[in-house]
């Protein structure tokens, strides 16, 4: 590993700020302080920050239902995101867009996406955007095994190569397209589509922060260099289920807890980095406490700030009409 | 001022936007045309040429051919304009809306409202619409009421070589992502076009007839129809007024109530199927808004409720004529 201790606190701090994150929308959504509804993505956190902490802001992601993820590893504001998810007025999308459609451009960030598929054509298009103004900016999408079965993702795949975009595919298979296993949906394998389409892929274990980030760093080196799209396929499972409420009846039993135990991608990184005599616990546990508090603050801010009025209905909808 | 075609319109409109602003682009299939073929480059410029000379003028970097994945490339297009670039697509016709049109109304248009007012997306869809080409029902529908229905898209129908110059530049430059509906039985159609940039602004009427009897909205191919009919009519001694709305989304509203108050008489001319359909919004506005104007009851002329049949005979049936429009006049003219 030869990574800086900055660098190696800074990607804990990002996957353990999700994983907060999320476990505290899940208490406050229980709660019945959250309107709507939610996709967590605890359980993930490795795969968006190890893609993610290669990019840059010139650089655009565009992420899929279960975004709340991809919006922190990119740099969203965690504040403004909570009070997004609050439905409140100073939200980062003023409380129009709700979980599933953060987005802030001015981080590169293109989006969450209610549509399963949706992102893949925007991302070349950003992609196309940063080839033509020659910015050396890279594109990524992230879409799920569900997403990985729509006409989009594979036209996508098709104009990236053509076109010889800066794009990088994301694929993380979380095991379930909401109830669905990605071992029946799936015909044939991501890397073997990839293949089909001339673009070089991976497959990489989704809970190893450093799997991940090692195998990303080629394929946003080989974008950056005008090399074309490649396809990562990340391997990984939520430890929720696919929206708050869902009784995960299709989960084997004991599974989630195995997973719990097993395949904590912050536990994993932890065991790594202090093996190695990088890091010290200790200097985890404080990141852990740094982020309890901003996570807490995140909620109050959340819960006092104003919701939007009648006045703010229909602003936005054009930029003039 | 010089004769153009509807097709020299658009084709000059795109091509000068080109040359005073290096972010618009253009993509779409064949728009330059015979990609990576051995023939000729831009061996086509479009299906129907409208973009054709882009290519050798501008480049491949700015005049993308690309595969026939409209969901793909639609999609592309809304997503280079969120981040920086005004990009023209062509969506070759607009039956096609099918294989996109999650990237069009799901995505290009709620951006801005979603993202609480950080996007701007300058989108321009170009679009083929209409029948009378001996299509069939899969290359001749219209379409633009589903557009319009939309809120964040504009939705805009040119009813000659003037309009269409002059409302394609007004797209290019506009910051909301604009539908662009070109008529495909239009694009010989001549008229005066000056040489010269103008932009026409989107949701103000456009009156090509004044009269005090009647009140005609058409769009489109339409209007012409409806000129003619309103012509024909003159000679009758029944004095139409003919609003061309210009935009489906914006609609300017106020130029129809304020005719109607006047008229007291509406019939609406829509080439789109009757259900949900422009006919049917103008008929409920007025209702609405001008009821007690009215001294007919509102007559629309559409096509029925049906697809578009192939065999010219059925066709000919099919689509609404001047002879329709006339009677519909006369119907509303007789009712007091």
């Amino acid at each position: 590993m030869q990574h800086s201790r900055e660098f190696l606190l800074d990607s804990y701090r990002r996957m353990a700020t999700i994983r907060r994150f999320e476990d505290r929308v899940h208490d406050e959504f229980a709660g019945g302080k959250i309107p709507g509804f939610v996709h967590l993505y605890a359980g993930e956190e490795a795969s968006a920050v190890g893609v993610c902490s290669h990019l840059e802001n010139r650089d655009v992601i565009a992420s899929t239902h279960r975004g709340h993820g991809h919006c922190i590893a990119k740099g969203c504001d965690v504040g403004d995101m909570m009070k997004e998810i609050y439905g409140r007025r100073s939200g980062l999308c003023s409380g129009k867009g709700g979980s599933m459609h953060i987005a802030d451009l001015s981080k590169g960030m293109l989006g969450a996406n209610g549509i399963v598929g949706g992102g893949p054509p925007l991302i070349c298009g950003a992609a196309l955007t940063a080839k033509y103004l020659k910015t050396g900016g890279v594109a990524v999408a992230f879409v799920g095994d569900g997403g990985s079965n729509q006409g989009t993702t594979l036209e996508s795949y098709n104009l990236a190569k053509i076109w010889n975009l800066p794009v990088i595919f994301v694929v993380e298979d979380n095991g379930y397209a909401e109830s669905t296993a990605s071992a029946w949906s799936v015909g044939g394998s991501q890397t073997g589509r990839a293949a089909g389409f001339g673009m070089p892929s991976a497959e990489v274990d989704g809970f190893d922060f450093f799997a991940v980030h090692d195998a990303a760093r080629d394929m946003v080196e080989r974008a950056r260099k005008g090399g074309g799209p490649s396809l990562l396929h990340v391997k990984l499972m939520r430890f929720y289920g696919h929206f708050e409420g869902d009784a995960m009846t299709y989960r084997g039993p004991g599974e989630v807890a195995r997973l719990r135990e097993e395949k904590d991608s912050l536990k994993i990184f932890r065991g790594k980095v202090t093996a190695a005599g990088l890091l010290q616990d200790h200097e985890l546990d404080i990141v852990e406490e740094e982020i309890t508090d901003l996570i807490d603050g995140a909620v109050r801010a959340a819960e006092t700030d104003v919701f939007p009025t009648a006045a703010d209905l229909l602003t936005d909808v054009y930029v003039r009409y | 001022m010089t004769k153009k075609t509807y097709r020299q319109a658009i084709n000059e409109a795109i091509a000068s936007e080109m040359r005073r602003d290096h972010r618009v682009i253009v993509m779409g299939e064949d728009n330059a045309g015979g990609m990576g073929a051995p023939g000729e480059d831009d061996a086509w410029g479009g299906v129907l040429g409208v973009t054709k000379g882009l290519q050798p003028e501008f480049g491949r970097d700015r005049v993308l051919d690309t595969p026939i994945s409209e969901s793909a490339f639609i999609g592309a297009a809304a997503g280079a304009a969120a981040t920086g670039l005004r990009p023209i697509a062509e969506l070759m016709f607009v039956d096609f809306m099918g294989v996109c049109f999650d990237q069009i109304f799901n995505q290009a248009a709620k951006f801005r409202y979603m993202f609480g007012g950080k996007a701007v997306t300058p989108l321009v869809i170009r679009t083929m619409y209409g029948a009378g080409f001996r299509a069939a029902s899969q290359h001749s529908q219209c379409l633009y009421p589903i557009f319009t229905h939309i809120p964040g898209l504009k939705v805009v129908l040119p009813s000659s070589p003037y309009e269409a110059k002059g409302l394609m530049i007004q797209a290019i430059r506009d910051d909301d992502p604009v539908i662009f509906f070109e008529h495909k039985v239009m694009y010989d159609d001549t008229g005066d076009v000056p040489d010269e940039s103008y932009t026409i602004p989107f949701g103000e009427a456009n009156l090509t007839r004044e009269g005090d009897d009647v009140t005609i909205v058409a769009f489109g191919r339409m209007v012409n129809f409806a000129n003619q009919a309103a012509d024909e009519m003159k000679r009758d001694g029944i004095a139409a007024t003919v609003i061309d709305p210009r935009t489906t989304s914006p609609l300017d509203t106020e130029t129809i109530l304020d005719s109607v108050a006047e008229t007291g008489r509406l019939v609406v001319v829509d080439e789109a199927h009757p259900r949900c359909s422009m006919a049917a919004d103008i008929s409920r506005l007025v209702a609405e808004e001008a009821f007690d104007a009215l001294k007919a009851p509102i007559k629309t002329v559409t096509p029925p409720h049906s697809p578009v049949p192939f065999s010219p005979a059925l066709e000919d049936l099919y689509v609404p004529n001047p002879a329709r429009i006339r009677e519909a006049v006369q119907a509303v003219m007789a009712a007091n």
